[in-house]
């Protein structure tokens, strides 16, 4: 079950070779299977080979190689003055970050989870993210805040909150979301070489998810520019615009609506600020019907956000329909399993929605 | 000024709001600091930062959250360690930020990594409006960073100012990790431009602090008296600043607002 998952999950047709009953071969040399967690830690890697300048910190980044073990092996080849491992007081190394950032390094902080950034929030926002509009330009921050953000198996409220739409409200923040492997590694690469604050948004459930790697992203500088969308999978009767994990569920769902003929056309954000609305015009605009669907709480979400730009800009008048959103409900996340399953979008609410839209 | 002169220009420094002189004295000129107060083009921060924000070379504001400045001051003694170029960074925060939870999370990170970190406690007696006995349990500030050494100076006293941050800073540059200074000094007038600054002390208080420990009357008395300059020179640099406040202040208010395509820029 899980093997199909990971299928459905790559997007293409990326069959361990494992599952053909044919003759045993690999899969051609140029081309890999990668997980997220493992192109995280190449981007991080080749970034602090590049850049003397760049360093981690963070709870339990060195030693433990990572809370979920996404830094393996850095700290052993870096050392203590560039990976360091914080004492738990979210605040101060957040504060520390930002102002090493001021004085010329270039920091990378690891939140265990984003949900601990709550306790650092005025240091996101009114140390790193003001800063270069209130100085008239003279003080740069370049730092990047990265960790997983949003639902994850069995954690509950405290440690499930999805922080896309908190931070995207933010002038002066780029926040990223990435799906894929690719994603995270070229993303990730552009979020330390860019010179203003990133917030850089993984997510738990994806880190052991494979994807094929292209020969052109195995590459030390391989970058997938900041504020750009993907057509994950092209179709022309609905576009489903989503971000993170749930593009995945998105995926799955798509596969399922292809049997009833219906096609439909996924999209994946990457960034939630700046947002790339020219992509998701240009494909409403081919397929008169939209549907957002996030994981994160409805009221004023970045499926609100989304909704809100159709409305304003040239989308909106070939839309056949009203434009919709699919959120996590409205709750902090359960515990039990049967509930969390359906806090989040399921492949049936995603079907549902996108029938009700096409009126079928 | 007493800090100033016991660094140097290629070390560090960062503050709260109350940052006027620390600007002037980290080399921004009156013109562009008095510029920045009236929000014109000219300003230090271009008219976008106003007068809790302004930033220069080795200088980093200018922050409106009291208590933040401080974590942000112990990672630019990170960075001061991380290039080894033996530059060390004055970190200050007032009386009532000095019960800031994020101020001791620096301190233990600071002392953990032995950070170049001179943390200084401007003690004015007054937060706002509160006085430090009705604000803290422990009013020995100089006390409170535990395992970090601590002085306590007369910082009404340029000349005491002076040395113990010398002091400080050498401590700080051989290696041995960060040091905390408490300076005990008085604000004359309110907290900003909306607070009288007479409901919470008496006039005769603030009288008696000018009177008799004003930093720079204390300084002219001692110069003349050991006849280190005379009192015409005293008249003529006198004469001189106002020269230079009064252009300054001309500028100020001649100079245009920033347009309004600068907004988004």
């Amino acid at each position: 079950m899980a093997y199909l998952r990971s299928i459905l999950r790559s997007g293409k047709n990326a069959v361990p070779a494992v599952l053909r009953r044919e003759f045993h071969r690999t899969l051609p040399a140029a081309v890999q299977q990668v997980t997220v967690r493992d192109a995280i830690k190449e981007a991080l890697d080749e970034e602090l080979e590049r850049d003397e300048r760049v360093f981690l910190l963070g709870e339990e980044v060195a030693l433990f190689e990572g809370a979920y073990k996404v830094t393996r092996g850095l700290w052993k080849k870096y050392g203590d003055k560039r990976i360091i491992d914080t004492p738990i007081t979210e605040i101060g190394f957040t504060g520390i970050a930002v102002g090493a950032a001021m004085a010329g390094l270039r920091p990378v902080v690891e939140y265990m989870s984003f949900n601990f950034s709550m306790q650092s929030v005025d240091h996101i926002i009114n140390s790193a993210a003001k800063t270069y509009y209130m100085s008239g330009g003279l003080q740069p921050v370049s730092i990047v805040f990265r960790g997983p953000n949003g639902a994850a198996p069995g954690v509950a409220a405290q440690h499930a909150q999805c922080f896309a739409a908190w931070y995207g409200h933010v002038p002066g923040l780029k926040v990223v979301s990435p799906w894929s492997a690719e994603d995270a590694k070229g993303l990730l690469k552009s979020a330390i070489r860019d010179d203003n604050p990133v917030v850089f948004l993984e997510n738990e459930i994806m880190y052991s998810v494979p994807f094929e790697m292209s020969e052109e992203s195995q590459s030390k500088d391989f970058l997938i520019p900041i504020g750009k969308a993907k057509i994950e999978r092209k179709g022309n009767h609905v576009t489903l615009v989503s971000h993170s994990h749930v593009v995945s569920r998105c995926m799955d769902a798509a596969a399922v609506l292809a049997k009833d003929g219906i096609e439909c056309e996924v999209i994946n954000l990457r960034t939630i600020r700046p947002m790339d609305m020219e992509a998701i015009e240009t494909s409403v605009m081919k397929t008169k019907h939209l549907i957002t669907v996030e994981g994160g709480w409805p009221q004023f979400g970045v499926g609100g956000e989304i909704l809100a730009r159709i409305m304003e800009g040239p989308g909106f008048s070939y839309l056949n329909a009203p434009a919709v959103r699919v959120t996590g409900v409205d709750i902090p996340m359960p515990y039990a399993k049967h509930l969390e399953e359906n806090t989040l979008p399921q492949i049936k609410d995603i079907v549902f929605s996108v029938k009700k839209t096409l009126n079928v | 000024v007493g800090i100033e002169a016991g660094i140097n220009p290629t070390d560090h420094l960062i503050t709260a709001y109350r940052i006027h002189g620390y600007t002037y004295t980290r080399g921004v000129s009156v013109k562009e600091i008095l510029a920045e107060l009236t929000g014109r083009k000219d300003g230090i921060a271009k008219g976008k930062g106003g007068s809790m924000h302004m930033y220069a070379k080795n200088f980093y504001g200018g922050n409106g959250i009291v208590g933040a400045q401080v974590p942000l001051g112990a990672g630019v003694a990170l960075a001061c360690q991380y290039q080894a170029k033996n530059e060390v960074c004055v970190t200050l925060y007032g009386d009532g930020a000095a019960n800031q939870g994020q101020i001791f999370e620096a301190f233990n990170m600071a002392a953990l990594w032995k950070l170049p970190c001179i943390f200084i406690c401007e003690n004015n007696k007054y937060g706002m409006g509160t006085s430090v006995e009705r604000a803290s349990a422990s009013t020995d500030y100089y006390k409170r960073g535990d395992y970090i050494p601590g002085l306590r100076v007369d910082g009404m006293d340029v000349l005491s100012v002076r040395e113990a941050t010398r002091f400080a800073a050498d401590y700080c540059r051989y290696g041995k990790g960060p040091i905390l200074m408490e300076l005990q000094t008085y604000r004359y007038h309110g907290h900003s431009m909306s607070d009288p600054g007479v409901s919470y002390r008496t006039r005769d208080e603030i009288q008696e602090v000018r009177g008799k420990s004003d930093p720079i009357t204390m300084l002219k008395d001692r110069m003349i008296s050991k006849n280190m300059a005379s009192l015409e020179e005293i008249k003529d640099i006198d004469a001189e600043i106002r020269k230079e406040i009064e252009e300054a202040a001309q500028f100020a208010t001649s100079d245009p607002e920033p347009p309004l395509e600068d907004l988004c820029n």
